[in-house]
């Protein structure tokens, strides 16, 4: 990490998104994570992503809980609320905030320990529950901010840098969220941006329970050889099933159009998601064939990344819930309040 | 049957049933409740139920006061006796010159009775086998041929029931027609076969006014919707569930938009009470008005998040129906035993806002105050109730609301405020009475964001480790406590006739027993000032009544005096001057019980000194 306080004035002719906002406008305070940290990579990602939607700032809500991951969050978005909750309860906050609030973006941010030990249980059920989030794991097998004991998605046989090896089965989160209905399910790797900033913008744009799964190297404690987690582990072993981009409004310069390679996907928002195929028989619409094409690719010691599946058409908890469209924290007595003249029937009602 | 001459008494008498679990014995003894108050007659019934569905020992208890002691009285004159597994054990609690009334299809020993009681023996199976051929019918019936029987041995007026039954069945013909048909044949029988009425009577009266009959989770969950709660989460725990059912029913009722259809407030079952308490404080640090409910296993569980809404300033209401602990204790019986475990809940120094709500009416007050409570000192309330109050039908006074009323959302910076250029801080106490402003999360695109954390911060939310920033943010939290103080509802204080050195401290549930223990007391010759307590942090009141007493005696429901610890430990008194008078087997407690720990004291403390008799 560096002390250097982050100086405030910036090129004047730094580049704008649609809503005039500069890409300093989505960053937050200075990391305090070890230098070249695989998470500072994804809160990179994650400012490219708002800048890229040309989101304010200030409408996205940032929860996390505890652990280097959950520290991110001050890393971006300097301008929006957030909130380092309780160790392994991010979930669980963000839906009550979610509840309170159906109009904001939230951004639920968490790391292995926090979602596949102290946390799977809240994990599980925000994402069964379908609670409008985007919910990233920074995921490095590793418990850092306490100096490398091994986390629940550790690999078996992976070795610590102190030399010891796992021998307890791994918890795959990506296996998990797309058993228990999570309509947006992705995985990406910290050191791959160009995979990854397509990935938020659309779990953002995605209305329901969105996860991205993010393997993200911790150079202090799992950088080994003998790491599951490493760079160069996860770069040889990486199998990207789908490559996107994410259109906002905007020409699709950027998307090979090559026939039979490419297939758009229309979210709520209006924005579209456009698969570049590397796999051509993967189909993302399919729940059933991600799950058991995960479980193939893993068979062979490879991981898969890229959107593993999506249901453009999903509905979130407020719907189930039929909650009405202002947000509830703004209402007030008037609407609330059954008052008085209720009150003296549902008296009389018990007499 | 000996000479022990039979109770006689009008509208002052216990009756006690004995069912079994699942029987649908329920509803047929709260009409029976019910149809004492219709006469005028006030009545206090309680259910003492297992922790089980179907086939364990259940009890409802109806205490006729025409003097209105809602209290538990103990002891009963009138047993019910329809569950051969208690048999032995009810009929042995029956008063001397009691009365016993049981099946008599089946013939019993007469080693199964006693002869100081008035046995009363009706042959309801054989009624119902020869009336109904249906097995769920049988059942059902028996349990409203009882209370017919019951109505001819009480001289009850069967007009009355059969009113109450047709409010029941409104519009469901058949049935209402059965069930007065079954009522009637209980009746019939009785008045044809035994001595009608006994010496238990009931008679008409005045004494119900316009007073309601509410179970306290209903009204607690009420206070919810009046005081604007939007956002419920919640994990079934006996016995608080009912307040998430009933806040479910309100707002299902009261909270619907009429051209919509949409419901304006969000209820959530959550998987533990971890992520009960944690969707409360999300929705909460996002400006909604939140709760949960819950009792003692789920405190323990919510400790950590308790220390987070202390610590990072965020309201939360938690309404603890306490049951009997420690563990999972007596689930289906009543303490008030999580007094120190909510006043100081979570690690570190902590210290939280917890009401103490007598009865239903003041369970509705208290949970709408407690969310302007919550928003105005930026913490967690604690609505304490416990089984007594809340899984009780309790008569009290009808609840009422100013329309006039607004809610205080607490000190909250705008959009507009921010942009005036008022220095946002969020720990920064600008009034000196330790209350920050807060901002919404989206309230202003580059003013007045903030990040929220449990780890220690400056006044304007940097992240701080300083010791000096550290300290000065744990004294401007004592400062707000002591500002709760004259925020939450005071002691209400009652002084005897004539001046006395003794005084009494009680709070919650106690409060009928108590009141009813007074007369007790006085008929003793005790005289004793009385003070409720209401809330924690204690007003400066209590200290004052302290300090006008020799002795005070601290009335509560738990092993360990715990209120009296609380009173102990904040005010700094001498220990001895405060007499613990505790009351824990999980039955509510009873007048009888305070009068008599109170009065042996008074008498062991008015006992002539030796060397003085002597002289």
């Amino acid at each position: 990490m560096t002390y250097i306080a982050k100086p405030k004035f910036h090129h004047p002719g730094l580049k704008k998104n649609e809503l005039g906002y500069t890409h300093r406008d989505y960053e937050g305070k200075i990391s305090t994570l070890c230098a070249g940290c695989g998470h500072d990579s994804i809160t990179a990602s994650i400012i490219e992503a708002c800048y890229e939607l040309s989101i304010e700032p200030h409408r996205v809500a940032k929860i996390s809980g505890i652990g280097c991951s959950s520290k991110t969050p001050d890393y971006f978005l300097g301008n929006s609320h957030g909130f380092n909750s309780v160790h392994g309860r991010m979930p669980s906050v963000l839906t009550g905030a979610n509840l309170a609030n159906r109009d904001l973006i939230y951004l639920g941010v968490s790391g292995d320990g926090d979602s596949a030990s102290i946390g799977f249980g809240q994990f599980a059920h925000s994402i069964r529950r379908g609670v409008n989030m985007t919910y990233i794991v920074e995921n490095n097998g590793v418990y850092g901010l306490t100096k490398g004991q091994f986390s629940a998605t550790a690999d078996r046989g992976s070795k610590s840098k102190k030399g010891v090896t796992n021998t307890d089965n791994a918890i795959d989160l990506v296996a998990i969220a797309l058993q228990l209905g999570a309509t947006f399910v992705a995985r990406s790797f910290s050191g791959d941006k160009t995979q990854l900033v397509p990935l938020i913008a659309a779990a953002i744009g995605h209305k329901g329970a969105s996860f991205i799964d993010v393997i993200s190297p911790c150079i202090a404690f799992n950088n080994h050889a003998g790491s599951t987690k490493s760079f160069d582990y996860v770069r040889e072993h990486n199998d990207a099933v789908n490559r996107l981009d994410v259109l906002v409004g905007r020409d699709p310069i950027a998307v090979d159009y090559a026939p039979g390679t490419v297939q758009m996907v229309e979210q709520h928002d209006g924005s579209r998601i456009a698969l570049r195929k590397i796999d051509a028989d993967y189909d993302p619409h399919d729940r059933l064939g991600a799950q058991t094409f995960l479980q193939k690719h893993a068979a062979k010691g490879q991981i898969v990344t890229g959107l593993l599946y999506v249901d453009p058409d999903a509905e979130d908890l407020h719907e189930h819930l039929n909650t009405v469209e202002t947000p509830l924290n703004t209402l007030e007595a008037d609407t609330l309040c059954p008052g008085s003249a209720m009150l003296d029937k549902f008296n009389a009602s018990l007499r | 049957m000996s000479d022990k001459k039979p109770i006689s008494s009008v509208n002052d008498f216990v009756v006690r049933f004995a069912n079994v679990n699942g029987s649908g014995s329920a509803s047929a003894n709260e009409m029976f409740a019910r149809a004492i108050l219709r006469h005028g007659v006030p009545v206090s019934p309680r259910n003492i139920f297992p922790s089980n569905i179907q086939g364990l020992p259940t009890w409802y208890e109806v205490r006729v006061t025409e003097d209105g002691h809602l209290g538990a009285r103990g002891g009963v004159d009138m047993m019910v006796a329809m569950n051969p597994q208690t048999w032995d054990k009810d009929v042995a609690g029956i008063e001397p010159g009691g009365y016993l009334f049981y099946d008599s299809t089946k013939p019993m020993p007469s080693t199964k009775f006693r002869d100081d009681i008035t046995v009363i023996g009706v042959p309801l199976t054989a009624i119902t086998n020869s009336t109904y051929t249906d097995p769920r019918q049988r059942q059902l019936f028996k349990n409203i041929i009882y209370l017919g029987a019951l109505s001819a041995l009480l001289d009850m007026d069967p007009k009355l029931i059969e009113q109450l039954i047709g409010e029941q069945y409104k519009g469901k013909e058949k049935l209402l027609s059965s069930n007065v048909h079954a009522l009637h044949l209980g009746r019939d029988w009785a008045l044809q076969n035994l001595k009608c009425p006994t010496g238990l009577r009931v008679k008409k009266s005045d004494k119900v006014g316009d007073r309601i009959f509410i179970e306290g989770n209903s009204a607690a969950a009420l206070g919810a919707v009046y005081g604007g709660a939007t956002v419920c989460a919640w994990y079934p725990i006996t016995p608080s569930s009912s307040v998430a059912e009933a806040f479910t029913a309100h707002c299902k009722k009261y909270r619907h938009d009429p051209e919509t259809g949409k419901a304006k407030y969000a209820i959530v079952q959550g998987e533990d009470e971890l992520a009960s308490i944690g969707i409360v404080i999300g929705a909460s640090w996002n400006g909604a008005r939140a709760f949960t409910a819950t009792s003692g296993p789920g405190i323990s569980l919510m400790t950590e998040f308790i220390g987070l809404s202390y610590f990072a300033e965020i309201p939360a209401v938690i309404m603890n129906i306490q049951r009997a602990g420690p563990s999972t204790g007596m689930p289906t019986r009543t303490q008030q035993c999580d007094i120190i475990a909510c006043a100081y809940a979570s690690h570190g120094d902590t210290k939280h806002v917890l009401l103490f709500p007598e009865d239903p009416a003041e369970a509705f007050e208290f949970a709408a105050a407690a969310f302007d409570l919550a928003e105005r000192l930026q913490t967690t309330i604690f609505l304490m109730l416990d089984l007594d109050i809340g899984m009780n039908h309790r008569l009290c006074r009808p609840l009422k609301w100013d329309d006039s009323k607004q809610y205080d959302r607490g000190k909250v910076m705008t959009a507009e405020m921010l942009e005036e250029g008022r220095d946002f801080g969020r720990y920064l106490d600008v009034d000196g009475d330790g209350i920050p402003y807060r901002t919404y999360p989206g309230t202003h695109p580059t003013k007045g964001s903030y990040f929220t954390r449990g780890t220690s911060r400056d006044r304007y939310a940097r992240y701080s480790e300083e010791g000096s920033v550290y300290a000065d943010n744990m004294q401007r939290l004592m400062r707000k406590f002591e500002t709760a103080q004259d925020l939450v509802p005071r002691p209400l204080q009652a002084n005897a006739e004539r001046p006395t050195k003794y005084g009494v401290i009680y709070f919650g549930s106690t409060t009928p027993a108590m009141d009813e223990a007074i007369g007790l007391l006085e008929t003793r010759g005790h005289q004793l000032d009385r003070l409720r307590i209401r809330a924690f942090p204690f007003h400066s009141s209590v200290a004052s009544f302290l300090a006008e007493h020799d002795f005070v005696y601290v009335v509560e429901q738990n092993r360990d005096s715990q209120l009296r610890q609380l009173i102990v430990n904040e005010n700094g008194i001498d220990p001895v001057r405060l007499v613990p008078i505790v009351h824990y087997d999980g039955s509510p407690i009873t007048a009888r019980f305070i009068a008599k720990a109170i009065g042996d004291h008074q008498d062991h403390l008015k006992v002539t000194p030796l060397r003085k008799a002597v002289s």
